[in-house]
């Protein structure tokens, strides 16, 4: 098995720091079904593009650091046997269909901080 | 010690069995540099080993177990060492193929419960018979969505055809150090995304098998019109390309794409030898000598074509063919059926939206509706933009402008065909078509 990020690439991210369930229903729903079915082992929603903030030669901009009609709206990490299940998984999000899209990406290493006690 | 015989028998099995060999190697090797290194110790034993111990009955077993057993040693030694992780990813079950008749759908199941597990007594010392599918996973793998298609194609080139690396490189016009990163930078994404070593399940088979068609048919195009140089045709890619749609097409018999391909393989080229004249320039397609077409080829292509149109729905390649095949079946360039081609061209731009195939469809429409409303369509897509940089765009354009009547529009679309043309035997037909519309506007008598 190996590990596979997938970037959702969309015009927006959906999750809003007031967005109601309504809003966040289709990517949830997306999540819960990837979580139920034991492949999803992390998950992030990233806040529309409006709050991004960039460093860049240490000069701060507002914005997302790529200036593009998409921005990364979240990242979830998969596990996978090979590229081609890992590509199967991350082309059911909806987002697919939805005028954005998807990269996957093999994952080198990662560390999460232990649950402080 | 130099035998003919010897060095024959290896030249056929290099050029015919390289993929096979190779194919069969990396199962064992689980790593594409590792197994092309077999491969080629196999061929460099065989030469040594050929001229006193006789021409094995079948070289492309012996040359594959001679390249196995070497992997299987390398793997082995370096296991001891720990200094060697499995590079390729071969998936342990494997879904036999969607097939409605199971013709190979079988022999790819039983090939995937044979595995060869390094080290074991049966892969080291069999002659077992490689089944014919075993060469499919090499190909899926070299032609996968996920690596550029140039990286498909000199993979394919390189590890299928076991065509030299410089020999590539001078085909698509790069330096060898370009076309060896390009390579390596391929068999690199194939290890390090896990690109699987298999054949596709049935719901990815038409997405893949269209990205090996794609593959086989940019190869044919680059040696049927060679991209640059003074020879129109580069005969050792269109070579290739044949080979490599006939073993597809023994292997996926049932795929009515790989037939349609093989036909217009097949019809595009029965018409080399009269492509050019005998001073090596381009001879125009009304202007060629219909009676020294390759006859045979047109009747088989033919054969196909038939077969394929009364077997379903005609896919991409089967309707290239069947335009090709109407276009060589008319007794003169006068008599060719334009209404029907015009008919075919649409229902291709149905199933294949393709620019290129829209300004193909502007050549039998000015037959039949006049070269104004080609004309028409030719700026049409001229200004939409796609084919910014074709030089068949300014060329069919240019045509058409002498055919309505100006000679001064004309030759400015000669000189943007001339620009974007590099290949020597259309420069030398566009400049003739040139200096005859210039000509023809200084003596306007």
């Amino acid at each position: 098995m190996a590990q596979y990020a997938v970037l959702i690439y969309a015009s927006d991210s959906a999750h809003a720091p007031d967005a109601t369930p309504e809003d966040l229903e289709t990517c949830d729903d997306h999540s819960d079904d990837l979580a139920d079915s034991g492949v999803m082992i992390a998950a992030y929603a990233l806040t529309p593009r409006d709050m991004a903030t960039s460093v860049r030669d240490d000069i701060i901009t507002d914005g997302p650091f790529v200036d593009s009609k998409e921005v990364v709206a979240g990242f979830y990490v998969i596990e996978a046997p090979d590229l081609d299940a890992a590509l199967a998984i991350a082309r059911t999000n909806p987002v697919v269909r939805d005028g954005g899209g998807v990269e996957v990406r093999p994952v080198h290493s990662s560390y999460l901080r232990p649950p402080v006690p | 010690m130099t035998d003919p015989a010897v060095e024959a028998a290896l030249a056929a099995a290099h050029r015919d069995q390289w993929g096979r060999v190779l194919a069969a190697t990396a199962r064992v090797a689980r790593d594409l540099d590792l197994a092309e290194e077999c491969v080629q110790e196999a061929y460099a034993a065989a030469l040594r080993s050929w001229p006193t111990a006789g021409i094995p009955g079948n070289p492309a077993a012996w040359l594959t177990t001679a390249a196995r057993r070497r992997a299987v040693d390398v793997i082995r030694r370096e296991r001891a060492l720990r200094t060697r992780l499995p590079l390729l990813v071969i998936p342990e079950e494997e879904t036999p193929v969607a097939d409605q008749d199971g013709t190979w759908a079988a022999t790819a199941a039983s090939a995937a419960a044979t595995p060869a597990p390094p080290g074991s007594p049966a892969s080291r010392t069999a002659a077992e018979p490689e089944t014919e599918t075993e060469i499919l996973r090499l190909v899926f793998t070299c032609c996968h969505p996920a690596l550029s298609q140039e990286a498909q194609v000199a993979l394919t080139l390189r590890l299928v055809c076991g065509m030299a690396t410089a020999d590539i490189a001078r085909a698509f016009l790069v330096t060898e150090t370009t076309m060896a990163a390009r390579i390596t930078r391929a068999k690199k994404k194939i290890a390090g995304a896990r690109i699987p070593y298999r054949i596709p399940r049935p719901a990815e088979l038409p997405e893949r098998l269209r990205a090996v068609l794609n593959v086989i048919h940019l190869l044919f195009t680059a040696g049927h019109t060679a991209p640059s140089g003074p020879a129109l045709v580069r005969a050792d890619l269109v070579a290739r390309a044949r080979q490599l749609t006939g073993m597809l097409r023994a292997l996926m018999p049932d795929e009515l794409e790989v037939r349609g391909l093989q036909a217009l393989l097949l019809v595009t080229d029965a018409r080399r030898a009269t492509r050019t004249d005998a001073s090596g320039r381009l001879v125009r397609l009304a202007d060629q000598d219909r009676a020294q077409w390759d006859r045979a080829a047109l009747a088989e292509a033919e054969q196909l074509i038939t077969g394929c149109l009364r077997a379903g729905p005609p896919g991409r390649y089967v309707l290239q063919a069947a335009i090709a095949s109407l276009y060589a079946e008319a007794p003169s360039y006068q008599q060719t059926d334009w209404p029907q081609l015009v008919a075919l061209y649409d229902e291709l731009l149905r199933v294949w939206p393709s620019p290129v195939a829209a300004l193909n469809r502007a050549v039998p429409l000015a037959m039949v509706a006049g070269p104004e409303a080609a004309l028409a369509e030719v700026d049409r897509l001229d200004a939409g933009g796609r084919l910014a940089g074709y030089q068949y765009l300014p060329a069919v354009k240019a045509d058409l402008l002498v055919r309505t009547g100006q000679p001064e529009a004309a030759a400015s679309a000669y000189r943007q065909a001339l620009a974007l043309s590099a290949n020597e035997a259309e420069r030398a037909f566009l400049t003739d078509r040139l200096a005859a519309v210039t000509g023809q506007r200084a003596d306007p008598g």
